[in-house]
């Protein structure tokens, strides 16, 4: 019976979310889907840079070059590979089946850049980290720009339209789910114990170097499944969508709703998202108010809203936790 | 050899740059254990401080010593007080807290101060003030005079930017290691609760080192901005880190560590992107950093200790 426990828990969330994700794609106005598969995008990025930030207390701000690794890689492949039918499927298939592909290599290659990173600069501690990882997504950046395959500062255009809503929301539940089993298994105690005190953890016996780097892999994979599905979206991959601005926002997202807390990425995530679409209108200000609101919440809450606590450790709703994380996975 | 020895003026000219800005990351970094992100953004208000000083006093037209002297000085106070401000309402109460809290305050800072001079210019305030985002020309405080010995080109600007850069960090050296300030400051660096202990206003000691590091941060501006003619709000980003860079080769913490690292980076940089990698030259830096981190995590001159529990 355990095995098939096991296999059920780890698909129950897409089991649920699937149809619930192709209502929600049936009903909406496209208008309506581009907000919320933007957020989904958001939430992808948060949640991740949270199993790195949030789980294991090293501060990386260089998310965003991770998503661009990803997405150049899918936009690559896609562009090849669009149109081209595989045998045995309609067109509209196949193209889903070589996004699905598309995203996965992106996610590869983003895992490898993590490792890439990784391996040497997670022996640094704090501050030196974040400097390597801005420095990194610098480079990536300075990379793109100057090579021709790449497309240079013009980016890779023409790229189909394959992010949907059932896309990102599955994106999105896989991203949850993968950073809320984490955090339940014997690696997210050893990476909490590395986030409470580093020196003790070694000490204890837990390899650093080697749990930080894992959470950083699975981190990058997940931004670069991000960078792979907000290029379909924009259906154009240039270094602009990931420069550091964009890594420091994914950083508000993570530190306004709490280093630690999930949910709190989520709700963080989402807020933020749907916010910045009212500010439309005034964007000049948008980066304005990001910095403020940074800089008093430190002040007044250093540890986010939630802090290390779970949406349901404050709120206590009706029927505990199984509806709370079920309600979580339905962005 | 022509283009080797303009490479190394070129080099020096930006290199002594970037070792002011380092110093004051070096200095802050020596007395609160902190990466001031929002140094470079310091710096861009330098320089803009000085395009408003310029206009004010109509430098542009008519361009004088005494004038230039009254736009320097007066840019290296208005930074000076500025960094006073952003230690005493941004890092100040966070002092005891985690460091991850202050850096991203840090950050907070640096992105208020970027995209605050973005916005639009309030009306009726008679200056353009928030400048906006598009690029302003620096008036020329001197007429430019150029000399080409063997070949190469040298203007007055690259002579007055380099000797005011070393006059400056020579006055630097000496209140670090002459003063009274000086002897706090590296008390309070080495250990400042024992340094408050032993009756130094370590608030003050703080402050005041904001305040000098910052104050180079307007100089650097003004020197960059006076040969270099355009100011923009996002100026700082690039330079700040390139300079943090330069403070970590040397070691951070580390007064001298900072001015070769500076110098080595200005002509590592000049050096590759002449000769090989031109297009590469924002890269240049953090490929330098992520090489001395992994080859010498501590920087050139600094030692490392390790942690305790």
């Amino acid at each position: 019976m355990r095995p098939v426990r096991i296999v059920l828990r780890s698909a129950l969330p897409f089991l649920v979310a699937l149809p619930l994700l192709f209502a929600l794609q049936g009903v909406i106005s496209p208008g309506w889907a581009i907000v919320l598969i933007s957020a989904g995008i958001n939430v992808i990025l948060a949640v991740s840079l949270n199993v790195v930030n949030g789980f294991t207390g090293q501060f990386s701000i260089g998310h965003a070059g991770f998503a661009a690794v990803g997405a150049y890689t899918a936009a690559k492949i896609t562009t090849a590979m669009h149109g081209l039918q595989i045998v045995g499927l309609s067109a509209g298939v196949s193209d889903q089946v070589v996004f699905l592909l598309a995203l996965l290599a992106g996610m590869v290659t983003a895992a490898l850049a993590g490792v890439l990173v990784g391996m040497p600069s997670l022996r640094l501690r704090g501050d030196y980290l974040a400097i390597v990882t801005l420095g990194f997504n610098e480079i990536i950046r300075v990379i793109i720009e100057n090579t021709p395959f790449l497309g240079q500062a013009t980016g890779i255009s023409g790229l189909p339209r394959l992010t949907t809503v059932v896309w990102v929301g599955m994106g999105a539940v896989a991203t949850i789910s993968m950073a809320r089993r984490l955090v339940g298994s014997t690696h997210g105690r050893a990476l909490l114990a590395i986030r409470e005190d580093e020196v003790a953890a070694e000490a204890m016996g837990v390899d650093t170097t080697g749990y930080k780097v894992r959470a950083f892999v699975i981190a990058s994979a997940f931004a670069g499944l991000a960078g792979g599905l907000l290029v379909h979206l924009i259906q154009l991959c240039t270094p602009r969508s990931f420069t550091f601005v964009k890594s420091i926002e994914v950083v508000v997202m993570v530190v306004l709703g709490g280093m630690g807390s999930v949910t709190g990425s989520v709700v963080a995530a989402l807020v933020l998202s749907f916010a910045l679409e009212g500010l439309r209108e005034v964007q000049q200000y948008r980066m304005v108010v990001y910095s403020l609101l940074l800089i008093v919440l430190m002040l007044t809450r250093p540890s986010g809203i939630f802090g290390t606590r779970e949406i349901w450790d404050i709120v206590k709703l009706p029927g505990g936790r199984r509806k709370a994380a079920g309600a979580e996975t339905s962005p | 050899m022509t283009e080797f020895l303009q490479h190394l003026v070129n080099g020096l000219s930006v290199g002594t740059i970037y070792a002011l800005i380092a110093l004051g990351y070096t200095m802050v970094y020596g007395v609160l254990k902190l990466i001031n992100f929002a140094h470079g953004d310091v710096y861009m208000v330098g320089a803009f401080s000085g395009f408003y000083l310029a206009n004010a006093m109509g430098v542009g037209g008519s361009p004088s010593l005494a004038k230039a002297l009254v736009v320097f000085v007066g840019s290296m106070i208005i930074c000076g007080i500025l960094g006073v401000l952003i230690e005493r309402f941004a890092y100040r109460p966070l002092r005891h807290r985690a460091r991850l809290t202050s850096l991203i305050t840090a950050i907070g800072v640096s992105f208020l101060l970027e995209y605050g001079f973005q916005l639009p210019s309030i009306p009726g305030l008679g200056i353009p003030f928030p400048p906006g985002p598009t690029p302003r020309f620096f008036p020329e405080p001197f007429t430019r005079v150029a000399w080409e010995p063997f070949g190469v080109y040298v203007s007055n600007y690259d002579v007055i930017s380099f000797f005011t850069a070393v006059g400056l960090m020579l006055l630097l050296q000496y209140i670090v290691y002459r003063t009274r300030f000086g002897t706090s400051m590296r008390a309070v660096s080495f250990d400042s609760q024992v340094a408050g202990l032993m009756g130094i206003n370590v608030n003050r000691v703080i402050a005041g080192t904001f305040a000098l590091g910052s104050a180079l941060a307007a100089a650097a501006a003004l020197l960059f901005a006076g040969s270099r003619p355009k100011v923009d709000p996002l100026m700082g980003l690039t330079l700040g880190i390139k300079a943090f860079v330069a403070a970590v080769f040397g070691g951070i913490g580390n007064v001298p560590g900072a001015m070769v690292g500076g110098l080595a980076l200005g002509l590592a940089e000049e050096y590759v992107s002449g000769y090989a990698l031109s297009s590469y030259r924002d890269g240049i830096a953090f490929a330098f950093l992520i090489i001395v981190l992994l080859v010498r995590p501590a920087g050139l001159f600094g030692s490392f200790r390790p942690e305790k529990v």
